[in-house]
């Protein structure tokens, strides 16, 4: 809650900063759904996002082509990321990171490799790509992130890429036409459930011309959506009905195999 | 367009239907694997008339799912398991009642504690080291300890010399301590205050590690308090249903971790295998049993042991943090 202004603040200062000399161009965009239902049979999904980018009589000739750059984020946890010593001859977590409020989903897709696209300097500021994502650390009572060749943190970028919870796919974005647009965001199974932001820049020439985004949800649904709700609300009722539930089985179990 | 998109994605989704999401453990998990491990844990626990549940928690993790919820939900599992057994015994009359009663006083109030300790150690970050310790030691231990009894016994049956099990008339320290009970249908007369101690130890260990300790309490019967064979087995899965029962209602009012789903697929594969896998017990001689019992034990603890000693493939872990919300 208290990073909201925060936030506010900096989109505000980017929107400042960047959208004031590209009036041109403007990025439209849709998402095949808005709403992804856990149900049952969930085991991940794909969501397709389409886009285009409007010209209009005011748009400057562009000596390249066009770039996209989509970040899709979930939304944020707190993790810790432990690291194993051996200890008395046993191997226990011994020293351990927090890492707080970063995304639990994050992929980063484009038309061709970040840095290929923009100068570094600029893909540093906007945060372009996963290892330019800043993944603010607890360290002692301040939170700061560290180096980026910190072994935590390549750790918790491998364990999260291994996952497909972060996604880095410098060729996910794909023009059918100069300015027509496709990309797929793959959700995993253990894509967590809430509100996901797409974020989308548009890059010609090395620059950053205008921003677009776009927001979906994953929510649990129907029996999931009720199970899950009663475990946490209902949490005596929830435990009577699994305890009558086995009682049941275990008396019809030896009902129907009575021997005698 | 966007309609053909979804469709298709729809019908990709029909043609894995073995595929179920678990509400609570938050992954989708194989029907038949799952159904499949109910089953032989089943068997395993009606052969030697245990809950199975020191077999069936380490199983869950190993399939991905955390070993919170592994641990409260295996709890309704063996609730289940042991019901079905209890309600067999019951006809037999091959299980003291008056006894089970007692044995529950330290039960219930162990379960709590177990209960109490596992919410703090998950506050902690500690629970996942303390539940694979726990395994080695216990587990360790008292199969080491089963092993050793079983090649004796079967050494001794070898010998021609008779298995002994229950030796009438000798008295241990505990003999002396006051409020003495008889249970009629042990024929024993004891002091009330190890019976509750018993109860209290296995409802504790059960409610952090996932198990109903079956394998731990039928000897402590046997060798602490003479109870007689033929009662012990009932008796304990008398104890072993109301701990684990209780459990599964104090998991899910703490710590919202028990997965109906999960449980439903695991108890209805485990009391079917339970069936079969009494018969096939029945079949074999008594000290045989046991130590195979022990070797199964042991196995599971030295499991737990290799993976604390082992250099592991990755020394980093990430886990959301406990509690933040």
């Amino acid at each position: 809650m208290r990073r909201r202004p925060l936030a506010i603040l900096g989109a505000a200062l980017t929107l400042l900063t960047t959208a004031a000399p590209a009036a041109a161009e403007r990025l439209v965009s849709s998402l095949s759904s808005h709403r992804v239902l856990i149900t049952p049979s969930f085991t991940g999904t794909e969501l397709v996002l389409f886009g285009t980018v409007e010209r209009d009589a005011a748009s400057v000739a562009r000596r390249g082509s066009y770039d996209i750059v989509a970040t899709v984020s979930g939304p944020r946890e707190t993790l810790v990321v432990r690291r194993k010593e051996r200890m008395f001859g046993i191997w226990a977590n011994a020293d351990s990171r927090t890492f707080v409020e970063v995304p639990s989903y994050l992929a980063v897709l484009s038309t061709r490799p970040a840095e290929e696209i923009a100068p570094i300097d600029l893909l540093r500021r906007l945060q372009i790509g996963l290892r330019r994502t800043l993944l603010p650390q607890r360290i002692g009572p301040d939170t700061a992130d560290v180096v980026r060749d910190d072994p935590f943190r390549n750790a918790f970028l491998r364990l999260k890429l291994s996952h497909d919870l972060y996604v880095d796919a410098p060729n996910a974005v794909t023009f059918l036409t100069p300015i027509l647009f496709r990309a797929t965001i793959p959700l995993p199974a253990g894509a967590p459930i809430g509100n996901y932001e797409v974020d989308l820049k548009l890059f010609a020439d090395g620059a950053l011309i205008t921003r677009g985004g776009d927001a979906f949800e994953i929510v649990k649904f129907g029996f999931e959506q009720f199970v899950a709700g009663a475990a946490l609300n209902h949490g005596l009722l929830y435990g009577l009905a699994t305890a009558l539930m086995a009682l049941l089985t275990g008396w019809l179990a030896s009902v129907v195999f009575r021997r005698d | 367009m966007f309609l053909e998109v979804g469709s298709e994605g729809s019908s990709r989704r029909r043609m894995t239907p073995v595929q179920v999401y678990l509400p609570i453990a938050d992954l989708p998990v194989n029907i038949f694997v799952v159904f499949a491990m109910g089953i032989a844990v089943g068997f395993i626990s009606g052969m030697f008339g245990i809950g199975g549940g020191f077999l069936m928690t380490p199983l869950l993790i190993f399939l991905g799912i955390s070993p919170a919820v592994a641990v409260a939900t295996v709890s309704s599992h063996i609730a289940a398991s042991s019901f079905s057994g209890a309600i067999t015994y019951w006809r037999r009359k091959a299980l003291d009642l008056s006894l089970a009663a007692m044995l529950l006083i330290g039960g219930i109030a162990g379960t709590a504690a177990g209960v109490w300790l596992f919410t703090y150690l998950r506050a902690l970050g500690q629970l996942d080291l303390t539940i694979s310790l726990s395994y080695v030691l216990l587990l360790g231990s008292v199969g080491g300890l089963m092993v050793a009894e079983g090649v004796r016994a079967i050494i001794r049956s070898r010998h021609g010399k008779p298995v002994e099990l229950r030796r009438p008339g000798s008295h241990t320290w505990f003999h002396g301590l006051p409020f003495k009970l008889r249970f009629k249908q042990s024929r024993i007369y004891v002091s009330s205050i190890p019976v509750v101690t018993i109860g209290f130890i296995m409802g504790f260990i059960g409610a952090i590690m996932g198990i109903g300790g079956g394998f731990l309490l039928v000897p402590m019967l046997i060798y602490f308090l003479r109870v007689p064979t033929n009662v012990v087995i009932g008796t304990s899965m008398v104890l072993t249903l109301v701990t684990m029962a209780t459990a599964t209602v104090l998991h899910s009012i703490t710590n919202h971790l028990v997965d109906v789903i999960l449980a439903l697929i695991l108890m209805v594969g485990g009391v079917m295998g339970a069936q079969f896998g009494a018969r096939a017990g029945q079949k074999m001689r008594g000290e045989r049993l046991r130590l195979m019992l022990g070797v199964l034990v042991l196995a599971v603890g030295v499991r737990f042991a290799v993976d604390l000693v082992m250099t592991p493939d990755d020394f980093y872990s990430i886990r959301q943090l406990e509690g933040a919300q």
